[in-house]
């Protein structure tokens, strides 16, 4: 039957998030059986089809090309996605922003419930995700004919970006369904690596006491080519911007390095940084649950400990 | 304008969840249960929509064991008007509360549906998404704002780069981020009022949906445990840690 990977792009070239589904579909091919096909909806989006034809292990990529696919609308995406979906097993998408606004409604469309947010591929049929926040890991097995899941992308490596040389078939829009409208977006600029694939992260919380610190973690990223982070306490604050947020309700990040600073370690905060590989918290009260996921713990004053911390980097 | 606030009852965020000897679930026996934390900020925004005049009516639904009646009595303590409550014993996967609260939003009618955009114990976020596929109505995910403008509603998005605008056509399905506002306690007062409040007990069999679930969870374990870690004395400690023995920067 095959596996369909729903590209996340800008129309011009992929997101990553994209490569680490087609990675869980690679995964999938072995006991489902391919091909592994990935569906690029946009406008003018031949650079994004021409970037997914060069990946490696998929068959053909299904171009919908039309002004509707422009922006994501869910209005209009859900039923090209609902309408290929007759022809797979399988549905994958990366669980980013995208991912989990459109999935859902393809997968009611299709009357089939969607397993959200998979970490682990155990069989055709059955799948481990987090549930609670990561703080018990459910294994579900699937009773509906199509598959439709959601990937964290931090539980699957990234795919090669180039070695393959898949044909490329044009389908037909399903229309525009005239419902939404996109009027604009104001995209967090930056010229750090983005939080959900940065080798380093430092995250700031509550303990920051203010946006304008901040600036002393951005001055380390800086030196370590890391990106910036933070908890929800340091959101709801307003320190800074949502799309900074880690945590169950926010990013979920598993970088190389996490550096936690001024952050107690909330259950929920805990969910989206507890996978990364090494764990360093910088905080003034010893008993914070942070240090109980820390490799590595400095019980210090934060307006101390970092800007010391800025001198020793160099 | 007539709003309609799907809400669940949960483990309240702040307990420990602990995932029972038998692997069949998490324990839910003498722990303490909340709203959803995203489904007060839902009810949040209905209030202050009839506080500006906005909306006329705030129906809470929320679909659930019978002990839902306490959750949907906190939405109407908030100033929600009356509750509805679908009561299952079968627990409830989101393609079929989606379809329970398609069931009531048709026999009760609504022009805007705002809910939570996940709740914290499946952490799924599908609910709204389906329910606006199912009515065929557009879907406002991850809202920080909304503005009612006649027959549209201006939405902005939280999503992975920063935010997104999109006018959608009402009625249409809208599940909120935690930045849309902060949610208020209930007044005692208001909590002795919400207990005439009237509350409507339906059964999926009454809505003719059929709540199979589609998902068969085999077991229910606790994640692997981190190796404890060390403490360190200094800064200088710590980046020569980080340098020569975790190799990482």
């Amino acid at each position: 039957m095959g596996i369909l990977v729903v590209a996340e792009h800008d129309n011009a070239g992929l997101r990553p998030a994209t490569l680490n589904t087609l990675t869980a579909a690679g995964e999938l091919e072995g006991s489902a059986g391919g091909p592994v096909d990935v569906l690029v909806a946009g406008a003018d989006c031949a650079g994004a089809a021409a970037a997914a034809a060069k990946l490696p292990g998929v068959a053909k990529v299904r171009v919908a090309d039309a002004p509707e696919y422009g922006h994501e609308l869910a209005e209009n995406l859900a039923p090209l996605i609902a309408k290929l979906a007759a022809d797979y097993s399988h549905v994958l998408a990366p669980a980013t922003t995208f991912g989990k606004n459109v999935m859902p409604r393809a997968a009611a469309l299709l009357d089939v419930q969607q397993i959200s947010e998979i970490t682990e591929i155990l069989g055709t049929d059955t799948f481990v995700r987090p549930i609670y926040a990561g703080n018990a890991m459910a294994t579900v097995k699937s009773l509906d004919p199509i598959k439709l899941i959601t990937v964290r992308s931090t539980a699957f490596e990234a795919a090669a970006e180039d070695g393959g040389a898949a044909a490329t078939e044009a389908v037909d829009s399903t229309g525009d369904a005239g419902l939404s409208r996109f009027l604009g977006q104001e995209l967090t600029k930056s010229e750090r690596p983005e939080l959900t694939t940065a080798g380093i992260v430092i995250s700031g919380g509550r303990g920051m006491q203010s946006g304008e610190n901040f600036a002393m973690l951005e001055r380390i990223a800086d030196k370590l080519g890391a990106a910036v982070g933070a908890s929800r306490a340091a959101v709801d604050a307003g320190f800074v911007p949502n799309d900074y947020q880690v945590g169950q309700t926010g990013k979920v990040v598993a970088p190389d390095l996490y550096i936690a600073v001024g952050i107690s370690g909330a259950i929920q905060h805990l969910a989206g940084m507890k996978d990364s590989k090494v764990i360093v918290a910088i905080n003034k009260d010893a008993e914070a649950p942070i240090f109980q996921v820390a490799d590595y713990g400095l019980v210090a004053d934060l307006f101390q400990a970092v800007p010391e911390l800025e001198e020793a980097l160099g | 304008m007539k709003v309609l606030v799907p809400v669940k009852r949960v483990i309240d965020a702040n307990v420990k969840v602990r995932v029972k000897a038998d692997q069949t679930g998490v324990e839910t026996t003498n722990v303490k249960m909340a709203m959803n934390p995203f489904c007060e900020i839902a009810i949040e925004e209905a209030v202050r929509m009839k506080e500006a005049g906005t909306a006329e009516e705030i129906i809470v639904v929320s679909a659930g064991a019978a002990q839902s009646q306490e959750t949907i009595r906190t939405g109407l303590a908030m100033g929600a008007d009356r509750g509805v409550l679908v009561q299952s014993e079968v627990a409830l996967e989101p393609l079929a509360i989606a379809k329970l609260l398609k069931a009531v939003v048709e026999r009760e009618g609504a022009d805007i549906v705002l809910m939570g955009k996940q709740a914290i114990d499946g952490d799924n976020n599908q609910t709204g998404q389906m329910l606006a596929g199912l009515l065929g109505w557009p879907q406002g995910t991850f809202i920080s704002k909304m503005e009612v403008h006649g027959g549209d509603v201006k939405v902005t998005r939280e999503v992975d780069g920063g935010l997104e605008v999109l006018e959608l056509k009402l009625p249409a399905v809208l599940t909120v981020d935690l930045r849309l506002n902060e949610p208020r306690y209930a007044s005692l007062p208001n909590i002795m009022k919400a207990k005439k409040k009237p509350i409507d007990v339906l059964s999926p069999e009454d809505l003719g949906v059929d709540v199979t679930p589609r998902l068969e969870t085999l077991k229910v374990v606790e994640p692997p445990p981190r190796q404890a870690g060390v403490i360190v004395g200094s800064v200088a400690e710590l980046v020569d840690k980080l340098r020569n023995e975790a190799k990482v920067i």
